[in-house]
């Protein structure tokens, strides 16, 4: 039952070749066989939301998705925001405001954040709520991802 | 934490996954769409599909359009699609109110309407709005289409009248007329949650008296459905709080609802009369 299938993905800009098994999720893909680690797996069910990764720029469980489906697709891991040695506005933000401790919950955050703020860069304090409550965090109460997500979208508004 | 192996297929038409389906069906085969609901379970193995036929890929079943006076949801119809209104007038905006309630904002990209209404949850607000709003649901097998209509369809906890080898190719939901007035309320303890209640109602006037009235209920019974006992008392009746309360009254009383470890049925029941209430009072806002 288990007839490897060749899909090719670009993570990050970079191509990626895998021969896969159907039944790997797109988190193992990116995880053990295309060497990007950053991207964790919580609760690998769908519920906490830490390997949330960009499919085609929109946030995406990469737990809920097998890797067979993402062939051809453009994918964005949390190795893929920083510009060199420039941080991304978002790392930053999270950096400033406190908004990790323990640190496995944020590569899905700042995807899920990364993702909605590139979409809606206008989007409402309101809306912004409601959207990160898809993550679960157990270190920081949430108060200070939000503060961050914030403060990173009103800097990517004036940059832009 | 990681699915069984399985058999991958990625049909290209909507005839070659029916014939796929057909194949497989007897030996646990199944329809891969959003996999929001299907994947998790795979990962808990309380699933173990041997074959998957993936129709993400069919762009024939990624359509939504009105034909008729219905709105034509096909089958790979994320639920994201639905933030915005996908139709004017009132329905597209009764299902933009609906969706937010919908999980959160990454599933409601990969998870598909018609996925919802196949796995039928009890607690899926797309079932119940399919209930309530009397959606025909169109299923495909190699001999053809039948149509099955949303009060024959839902049966009881993730079992529908859909058949192994068939197909959910699309949902047709009626359009609503612009006289047409809704009130949707839904609780769960957080965000993105199960419903452990939720209501949708609509009704239209004539003469300053209700008509065509429809209560629906979702998440607390084993299945959604309408309630026509709580309808009735809304027929020909003045759309005033008197008659609200009466009518989520008997709505609450009419169901039977499901008991699970931090919920019991009077809780169910009382949070029911309120949901339906609340909504009713919505509908004159």
């Amino acid at each position: 039952m288990s007839n490897k299938t060749d899909i090719g993905l670009t993570i990050n800009d970079r191509k990626c070749t895998v021969s896969v098994d159907p039944r790997w999720t797109l988190a193992d893909v990116i995880r053990d066989h295309c060497g990007q680690t950053g991207t964790h797996l919580g609760c690998e069910h769908g519920i906490c939301g830490a390997c949330t990764v960009l499919v085609e720029d929109t946030p995406v469980r990469s737990c809920l998705m097998f890797g067979i489906q993402a062939d051809g697709k453009k994918i964005r891991t949390v190795e893929g925001l920083a510009k060199g040695d420039e941080y991304h506005p978002l790392q930053k933000a999270f950096m400033e405001n406190h908004a990790l401790q323990c640190g496995y919950c944020t590569p899905g955050f700042l995807m899920l954040a990364a993702g909605i703020l590139e979409s809606q860069p206008d989007i409402s304090d309101e809306d912004l709520d409601e959207v990160l409550s898809s993550n679960l965090c157990r270190c920081t109460g949430y108060a200070n991802i939000v503060k961050a997500v914030r403060s990173a979208r009103d800097e990517m508004k004036t940059a832009s | 934490m990681k699915p069984a192996a399985f058999e991958y297929h990625a049909p290209k038409t909507i005839d070659e996954a029916i014939e796929l389906l057909s194949q497989h069906a007897p030996n646990d085969g199944r329809i891969l769409a959003g996999g929001q609901s299907l994947v998790p379970t795979m990962a808990f193995r309380l699933a173990r599909p041997t074959h998957l036929i993936d129709i993400n890929n069919i762009t024939d079943l990624n359509t939504i359009r009105i034909e008729g006076d219905a709105l034509h949801i096909g089958a790979t119809v994320r639920h994201a699609q639905f933030h915005e209104p996908v139709c004017d007038g009132v329905l597209g905006h009764l299902l933009t109110d609906v969706v937010k309630n919908i999980a959160h904002y990454p599933i409601r990209q990969r998870g598909t309407f018609c996925g919802s209404i196949a796995h039928s949850d009890p607690a899926s607000e797309w079932c119940m709005v399919s209930a309530t709003l009397d959606a025909t649901m169109v299923a495909a097998n190699k001999t053809g289409e039948r149509l099955i209509p949303a009060a024959e369809f839902f049966e009881t906890v993730m079992t529908t009248s859909l058949e192994q080898e068939e197909l959910l190719r699309e949902v047709r939901i009626p359009l609503l007329s612009d006289d047409t007035v809704y009130g949707f309320e839904e609780f769960n303890r957080r965000a993105g949650d199960f419903a452990i209640s939720m209501t949708l109602v609509t009704y239209r006037q004539k003469n300053g008296t209700i008509i065509d009235p429809h209560i629906g209920i979702g998440g607390a019974e084993d299945r959604p459905r309408r309630i026509k006992e709580a309808e009735n008392v809304l027929t020909g009746q003045a759309p005033d709080s008197e008659v609200f309360l009466k009518a989520a009254k008997i709505a609450a009383e009419t169901i039977d609802p499901m008991e699970d470890h931090t919920t019991n049925a009077q809780y169910r029941r009382d949070l029911t009369a309120t949901l339906v209430q609340r909504a009713l009072e919505k509908t004159k806002l």
